[in-house]
């Protein structure tokens, strides 16, 4: 992580991105071969439409970044393809037991329609920089997301979670897509009050203090989501934005103090959910007496995460095989406990392999993150990082028992079109903000060209945004100007 | 700000590095444990969805395992003509395993390829990665005879025929109704399972047990072949010595009177030959000379055709007992078949064969062979003497009281044309007040030359419809096997 690219000539790298991709489609799509040929007599046509489907789209988007952001990370794209097509692969395969059917259709129709949402994004938008003004917008829109589940008629209690929304039939989930506006919200907010947190306050001891105002908005913020997430029952989604809230004020502030008082927020944020919400507390027994036979029969009780964890033991180390396990006996084995159908029969070695695939698309996030010049795309990149690892931690750690076990789906592999389409919209953002990392800087002679004081880079004392100072090049040129007249307005 | 994300990147791998031993304590270290859990139902499922081996009569499949598509199980058992073998083989479950009688469960590991002979074949299959089959179990059954057995007993009645090789043990039909369709348990789903099983026994029918092996009944006077043979290995009796012939007698200690039956011949002579009381099934002097031969001596030739013994033939034989007795009152209703004498249908078919090859009793056998999922040879059971009931000449002299009871006695229904029958028939009080008998005849032809012995037995049926049936079966069953 330490190499940061200041190469003189920064290589596209597209073709690398091409090479890796079809890797990525052979293997989802040869997993979905794979599954057929174990529960098929024969690999009919419809294999080879969605195989087409799948290669089409993959390649859709590629061309969209030769042509938008030539210069973005080239393993991002490829990763996520093959841990969307290995999920459409599994959800598939648990199509042919008596529990499920026709989810993988839904899920490749769910695909096409993230990836060409993330291919416009990423055509319309150019440059992240342009979602600095949207930081108060942002705010609004996620609290709106946020709150549509509860509003009556439209919201949908499933499995004690009501986070759903039902329009004419169509079932989403709002808070997913909060994910990103949220995101966009912290890194907007404190890339543009950095300053004044960190030089304004008092100093209590080893720790200063922020001035009640300048915290205010991100403090409301924080509120609003437990509200709404405890008044939900979504303790996944609750213990994902208190991460991402932490990660991100630690990143904007460098402070170790800001981690302690993020991790206290959420420690009351624990203590109090514990103490209020039945469902939170029943997580809490599950957690740590699961094989207990009272907590095992109970109504909502640990029957699931215990099914799991027999399931992850069947897998042992090699896994049974796609197709020759019985993942379909754990519930929701296709949507929240997806990773237990792959620890079952993939077995260790294949679930590991797709979490080092996850950590990889983390470290590349995050060095979207290191190499970007501005200070907002800094903070955007590493809170959807964390939006992403957070989401796997959950999971995974739920399923494991290392944490206690809450509603959130893995990302791009579980069925459900609400939360692949905000994962994939969150890739196309991670593109084109490592392709603003990348890509070569023309700069005017008087200009230092490294390190922290580099044109387009925030000026650190005034807080002033980078559309002034906005690094040209041959197709970006004149793309963008930023105003960000909210923030501003709102310091004064 | 970059090193803030660097380490914001530090932290976030040490979470993943918790995740990836976590996996590894469930996935490696602890997966036996979680495994053998008895809530895991996923080594069941495995082991219920194997294919198991196919039981065959005459090289065709009865049960068989058939790859199942649209189920977590991967192969469904199929059972072929179940009406016919249901109590043979029993059924196999997914959600009991094979039901506790029949070939299934008696020949599991056999069946599901986990027995010791198979073991370099499990071996192989974990490196080929090919699944296991299970042995081929060839039976000694006789389709067209069971066929045959099946079409002679009512639907509504409990009665079972049984038809064994008395020079080999050979078991050539057994049959008995009620019977089921088997597939009806095979089902994959569980509530259907559930259902079914609850219906069939309602309906009255042993899932459980197979009458012909399991059920040990009252067995009446065809249980007289054991106090025969007492009387005539005492040497204090031949067949031609003149008995009293009371129509009656009081039993000692008791106020209870131990009658001939009323219905039959014996009322017309007071004084009479052993064979002929024997023909005609006269209980008085076998009272009489079970009260003087004393317990141990009964008890001894009923060993000797195997009472008070289970063995596996493989499917496992329930003891027939024959108890110690308390009084002679007992003693003496225990020598025709009363008090607390049962007696399973084998068990008197045995009795019927020891005699007809010339008192040496031979083990009887379900199971011809049984064959490797390569048609190797995995266990050929030999015909096997299971004991030395009688010397030749008492086998001889029984032999003869048993044509006599065809020939002039009780079980003249069973008299062929073509070949002389020897037989024994009974009729016993089942001990309730439905008014009901348990109604047998066992026997064996030719009586010159016997090769096959048969035994028909209706439970709790009507005094008249039990004897008319039984006879006239035992006859069709023997005229059949024998025209062969």
């Amino acid at each position: 992580m330490k190499s940061q690219d200041h190469d003189a000539h920064p290589k596209p790298r597209r073709n690398i991105e091409l090479l890796l991709l079809l890797i990525a489609l052979t293997i989802g799509i040869g997993a979905q071969v794979l599954v057929g040929l174990n529960l098929e007599d024969t690999i009919d046509q419809r294999y080879w439409t969605e195989g087409g489907v799948q290669v089409a789209l993959a390649l859709a988007f590629h061309i969209a970044l030769r042509l938008r952001a030539k210069y973005a990370d080239p393993f991002i794209l490829p990763i996520v393809v093959t841990l969307n097509g290995l999920g459409i692969a599994m959800i598939h395969r648990l199509d042919f037991t008596n529990q499920y059917d026709g989810v993988a259709d839904r899920q490749l129709m769910w695909t096409a329609v993230s990836m060409v949402a993330a291919i416009a994004l990423l055509v319309l938008l150019r440059d992240h920089r342009r979602l600095r003004q949207l930081t108060y917008i942002s705010l609004a829109v996620s609290v709106l997301l946020l709150f549509l589940p509860i509003v009556p008629g439209l919201g949908q209690d499933i499995q004690g979670a009501q986070v759903w929304v039902t329009i004419g039939g169509m079932s989403f989930q709002p808070g997913e897509l909060a994910k990103i506006t949220l995101g966009i919200f912290f890194a907007g907010f404190l890339a543009n009050n950095r300053d004044l947190i960190l030089l304004a306050g008092r100093k209590v001891g080893p720790l200063t203090f922020p001035r009640l105002q300048d915290l205010g908005p991100l403090f409301l913020a924080w509120l609003i989501a437990l509200g709404v997430l405890i008044v939900q029952n979504d303790l996944g989604n609750a213990l994902m934005f208190f991460g991402l809230f932490v990660a991100v004020i630690y990143v904007a502030t460098s402070r170790i103090s800001w981690v302690a008082i993020g991790v206290a927020f959420v420690a009351v944020g624990a203590v109090l959910a514990y103490q209020f919400v039945w469902h939170a507390r029943n997580r809490f027994d599950i957690w740590l007496h699961p094989f207990d036979d009272e907590i095992y029969d109970q109504l909502y009780g640990s029957h699931q995460l215990v099914q799991g964890l027999f399931g992850l033991a069947h897998g042992g180390l090699t896994g049974t095989g796609l197709g020759s396990g019985s993942p379909q006996i754990v519930a929701l084995a296709n949507s929240d406990m997806i990773i237990v159908a792959f620890g079952e029969e993939l077995g260790f070695l294949g679930l590991s392999a797709m979490l080092v695939l996850y950590l990889i698309l983390f470290s590349r996030y995050m060095r979207a993150g290191l190499g970007t010049r501005d200070h907002f795309g800094k903070l955007l990149a590493v809170g959807l990082a964390m939006v992403l690892v957070l989401q796997v931690f959950v999971v995974v750690g739920g399923i494991t028992r290392v944490i206690p076990m809450s509603g959130l789906v893995s990302p791009f592999l579980a069925a459900g079109g609400s939360a692949l389409l905000a994962n994939w919209l969150i890739v196309a953002i991670v593109l084109l903000i490592s392709h603003a990392a990348r890509r070569p800087i023309v700069v005017g002679p008087m200009l230092n060209t490294t390190g922290e004081g580099a044109s387009g880079t925030e000026d650190p004392l005034r807080g002033r945004n980078t559309g002034e100072q906005d690094p040209v090049n041959e197709s970006q040129g004149s793309a963008t100007a930023p105003a960000l007249k909210e923030g501003e307005s709102f310091r004064e | 700000m970059n090193n803030a994300i660097r380490h914001t990147w530090v932290v976030s791998v040490a979470l993943f590095v918790s995740l990836f031993a976590a996996l590894s304590l469930i996935q490696v270290v602890f997966s036996d444990e979680l495994d053998s859990d008895p809530r895991n139902s996923r080594q069941i499922i495995a082991d219920a969805g194997a294919p198991r081996g196919p039981i065959t009569v005459e090289g065709t499949p009865i049960a068989e395992s058939v790859p199942s598509d649209h189920s977590q199980y991967d192969y469904q058992r199929v059972y072929n003509e179940p009406e016919l073998y249901s109590h043979v083989t029993g059924f196999f479950s997914v959600m009991s395993g094979p039901s506790p009688a029949g070939i299934e469960s008696a020949l599991n590991e056999e069946i599901s390829g986990h027995s010791d002979s198979q073991f370099f074949d499990r071996i192989t299959a974990l490196f080929t990665g090919e699944t296991v089959m299970g042995a081929q179990v060839e039976l000694t059954l006789d389709p067209e005879l069971q066929r045959l057995a099946y079409d002679q007993i009512p639907n509504d009645q409990r009665g079972t025929i049984i038809v064994t090789d008395l020079r080999t043990g050979d078991i050539k039909a057994m049959m008995s109704k009620p019977s089921y369709d088997t597939n009806e348990l095979a089902v994959h789903s569980g509530t259907a399972f559930q259902e079914n099983r609850e219906r069939l026994e309602e309906e009255g029918v042993h899932l459980n047990y197979n009458v012909a092996v399991n059920r040990p009944i009252f067995p009446g006077s065809s249980f007289k072949l054991v106090t025969a043979l007492a009387m005539l290995e005492s040497g204090e009796y031949e067949p031609d010595t003149e008995l009293e012939n009371p129509s009656s007698i009081d039993l000692p200690q008791s106020d209870r009177t131990l009658p001939n039956f009323a219905a039959g011949n014996c009322a017309q002579r007071g004084q009479a030959e052993l064979n002929w009381i024997f023909a005609q099934s006269c209980n008085t002097p076998f009272a009489e000379a079970a009260m003087e031969l004393g317990e141990d001596s009964l008890q001894e030739a009923a060993e000797a055709y195997g009472w008070n013994e289970a063995m596996r033939i493989p499917v496992y034989v329930d003891a027939s007992r024959f108890p110690e007795t308390t009084s002679d009152a007992e003693l003496a209703l225990s020598s025709i078949g009363q008090a607390s004498v049962t007696a399973t249908p084998l068990q008197m078919n045995m009795a019927a064969a020891a005699i007809g090859n010339g008192g040496t009793l031979m083990k009887p056998q379900l199971v011809d062979t049984v064959r490797g999922s390569d048609l190797q040879i995995l266990s050929n059971p030999e015909p096997e003497v299971l004991n030395e009931v009688m010397d030749e000449s008492t086998a001889d002299e029984l032999n003869e009281m048993m044509v006599g009871v065809v020939e002039e006695g009780t079980g003249w229904r069973a008299d062929s044309g073509r070949f002389q029958v020897a037989a024994k028939t009974g009729t016993a009080e089942r001990g309730d007040d439905t008014g009901t008998y348990n109604s047998w005849i066992t026997g064996f032809a030719p009586a010159d030359d016997p090769q096959y012995a048969v035994t028909v037995v209706y439970e709790g049926i009507d005094l008249g419809a039990g004897t008319e049936l039984t006879g006239r079966q035992m006859l069709t069953m023997l005229e059949a096997v024998i025209d062969e």
